[in-house]
């Protein structure tokens, strides 16, 4: 690897982590309470435990602020593999309908088990959401065995997420009015009302999956030139494929158990990884599009929280803004390629 | 025990268990480039994703080097064979060197970390494919005869003992179609490569290939040097040309005779009328010519394109029957060009047709036409 490239990688990883630095503060002063940097030291410091604002940064900002850079990284990887494994840029969770299969599912567990008065830990949520996702994803690849454009292939998963939207309503009107309330804030996307509890089951989940998948770098980095290549450098691809579908499943599974379906996270965030790094070598991209997902997150959950604080915007409405373009332009490039978008 | 390097036990191909092509033998010494030619969906690609592995065998059994090639691990498979397909590689942000750098594959660790050796390997072959110079340019950006020079380095890298190349010169032009085969016979000579390769052009994979094997309907026809399998005739047979011809002995193709009664006479030899055929043939005149000894440069033109030949055995003086033939024939015709200034001692007789045809008034220019 030639100095010059090293360096560039190198410089591109410390923009990251200090963009999350910097995002993590702000996002700790910013709200409908505002508190000083100072405030913040002394809370560090734990010189007042037990004010209000002690009491607001580490019970109800913290855990939030530690689940966006958990999950917006969870979700970015989750496009990233899922980019990977159609050979399509414009793939991800949401628009490949799994975030809406995780959700039908969880909605599905929420309706029956919150009506017969039982609590829904945080794992049973991620294993109804895996459950969904999976089922999402098994119509996506039967329909992805038919269909080798790539445009219809996105077409038909935003259809299945449309059938599991349709589907999810159809239980929330049936639903309890007290249930409705909580179904409905959490199925349009949010990051609030996570606890702490919540950031400890999700860690454990995202940062497996994260090790496993960084572990699988290399038969990835195969992969992205053909599945033919891949299997003639000895990549066992019908495995690699099965490992690609369960840990994207796991990752889009765990995002929308605690936060709820967000969109185009997955999408924007790996082409303008890859634009920063001028690299698409899974060995960087993988780290590199966590804390782009982890950036990309909490700058939106920031503008949904404070712009027009008290009321809150769901996240959903904030990454569209600022990721439906990214995914325009990275359209407009492959047409301008000349590849098949 | 074979005492070939490379070669198949009663190999079937196909697909989802179907077989389609039957009981294949290969048998390739170390350093041979072994062609197979055939008909568009005759089952070149499917041999050719069996060899690799992308198809899995219906019957029989691969041997290279002595081992029953596929009972060997993936790793030590890819270390043994390479290959270049006409599926286009995605490229994603590479350049020219890093698509040749994935070529080190199966010989990096668990994080596929290029060592100081690896990087090495990558530039010599680079420089012994010619991509050198553009081994920082974007992989989608260059031209074809560049992109397959750097598949090819890529697979060089894989250190093959193996190189299967599915049509590699299908979409460059000549330069590159020659370029590119000067590379890989340079290969086998300093590698002793051994190649399996499916090519089109027929006159390319006579002039390259050690061994050739021919495939139709799903059968292997012909197998051998391309002395044995470029016999007369044989090519129009197994691609089942019905317009036009081709020259197993030059690897000429023509196109169809123009049909009917022959309009001109042409007195030609030593290659002095193959242009003047192919004129005639575009504007569809039906012409003869003669009299041509066997083994001139006119005679396979002529063969493929007049509708009547006249023609002496080679090194024979002409004789009185040809002559008497090839006059009638002229006298038939209208006109008659002669593209030759001067007779030899053997086709004396070809200057007495000329005579013969200024004194009828029937001589033409080539130009007329």
């Amino acid at each position: 690897m030639p100095k010059e490239k090293r360096k560039r990688y190198g410089i591109c990883f410390i923009i990251l982590i200090v963009l999350l630095f910097l995002l993590l503060l702000i996002n700790i002063c910013a709200g409908s309470v505002s508190i000083s940097v100072g405030d913040v030291i002394r809370c560090i410091r734990r010189e007042d435990s037990g004010s209000t604002v002690s009491d607001i940064i580490w019970n109800i900002r913290m855990p939030r602020i530690l689940a966006t850079i958990i999950l917006g990284g969870a979700l970015a990887l989750a496009g990233y593999l899922l980019q990977t494994f159609f050979h399509n840029p414009i793939a991800g969770p949401f628009v490949l309908g799994i975030s809406s299969g995780a959700k039908m599912m969880v909605a599905l567990l929420m309706v029956v088990l919150l009506g017969a008065g039982i609590r829904v830990s945080s794992v049973t949520m991620i294993l109804a959401a895996f459950l969904g996702a999976m089922i999402s994803m098994g119509f996506v690849l039967l329909i992805s065995t038919r269909i080798k454009q790539m445009s219809m292939l996105i077409v038909s998963g935003i259809m299945i997420g449309y059938i599991c939207s349709a589907i999810t309503d159809f239980m929330v009107t049936f639903a309890d009015d007290s249930d409705i309330v909580n179904l409905h804030n959490w199925s349009m996307g949010s990051f609030s009302g996570i606890g702490w509890e919540d950031v400890a089951v999700m860690s454990a989940v995202v940062f497996a999956a994260f090790f496993l998948i960084f572990c699988l770098s290399k038969p990835i980095s195969a992969f992205q030139m053909g599945e033919a290549y891949a299997q003639t450098l000895g990549v066992n691809v019908p495995r690699l494929r099965v490992l690609l579908v369960i840990l994207s499943s796991v990752l889009s599974a765990c995002i929308v158990a605690f936060a709820g379906p967000v969109s185009f996270v997955g999408i924007a965030v790996p082409p303008l990884v890859k634009n920063l790094f001028r690299t698409a070598k899974p060995i960087l991209m993988i780290p590199a599009c966590f804390l782009g997902g982890s950036v990309f997150c909490l700058f939106c959950d920031l503008i949904a929280r404070t712009v027009f604080a008290p009321t809150e915007m769901s996240i959903s409405t904030v990454t569209a803004i600022f990721g439906a373009p990214v995914v325009i332009v990275v359209m407009i490039r492959r047409k301008r390629e000349g590849e098949n978008p | 025990m074979s005492p070939y390097y490379f070669y198949t036990d009663h190999m079937t191909v196909g697909y989802q268990g179907v077989p389609l092509i039957e009981k294949i033998k290969i048998q390739l010494n170390k350093g041979e480039i072994l062609t197979l030619v055939g008909p568009n969906g005759a089952g070149k690609s499917t041999i050719m994703k069996s060899i690799s592995g992308q198809l899995d065998l219906i019957g029989g059994a691969v041997y290279l080097d002595q081992n029953n090639f596929f009972s060997l691990g993936r790793q030590e498979r890819s270390q043994k064979m390479a290959v270049v397909l006409t599926e286009k590689i995605r490229g994603e942000m590479m350049t020219c060197e890093d698509v040749v750098a994935t070529g080190r594959y199966p010989y990096t660790g668990r994080f596929g970390i290029l060592s100081e050796k690896d990087h090495q390997e990558v530039r010599e072959v680079m420089d012994l494919v010619h991509v050198t110079e553009i081994k920082d340019c974007d992989f989608t950006r260059i031209s074809d005869g560049q992109r397959q020079r750097v598949m090819l380095a890529r697979a060089i890298c894989q250190e093959p003992d193996l190189i299967l190349l599915d049509e590699p010169t299908s979409f460059l032009d000549i330069k590159y179609k020659l370029e590119f085969l000067s590379i890989l016979q340079d290969l086998k000579r300093q590698k002793q490569l051994t190649v399996i390769m499916s090519l089109h052009e027929l006159d390319l994979a006579q002039r390259i290939s050690d061994r050739v094997l021919c495939i139709r309907n799903h059968m292997v026809e012909k197998e051998g040097t391309p002395e044995e399998v470029f016999t007369p005739g044989y090519i129009r047979e197994l691609f089942g040309i019905e317009a036009g011809s081709f020259d197993e002995q030059t690897g000429v193709p023509e196109l169809a005779a123009p049909q009917g009664k022959p309009e001109v006479f042409i007195i030609a030899g030593g290659g002095s009328g193959r242009n003047v055929y192919r004129r005639l043939q575009r504007q569809g005149i039906p012409f003869a010519t003669g009299i041509l000894f066997e083994n001139d440069l006119d005679s396979p033109v002529a063969q493929a394109l007049a509708s009547r030949v006249v023609k002496v055995p080679a090194f024979e003086e002409i004789g009185e029957a040809e002559f008497r033939q090839a006059r009638e024939l002229m006298m038939e015709c209208r006109h008659v060009i002669c593209c030759r200034d001067h007779f030899g001692v053997w086709d004396r007789k070809n200057g007495e047709l000329l005579e013969l045809a200024r004194r009828e008034n029937k001589l033409s220019s080539p130009i007329f036409f």
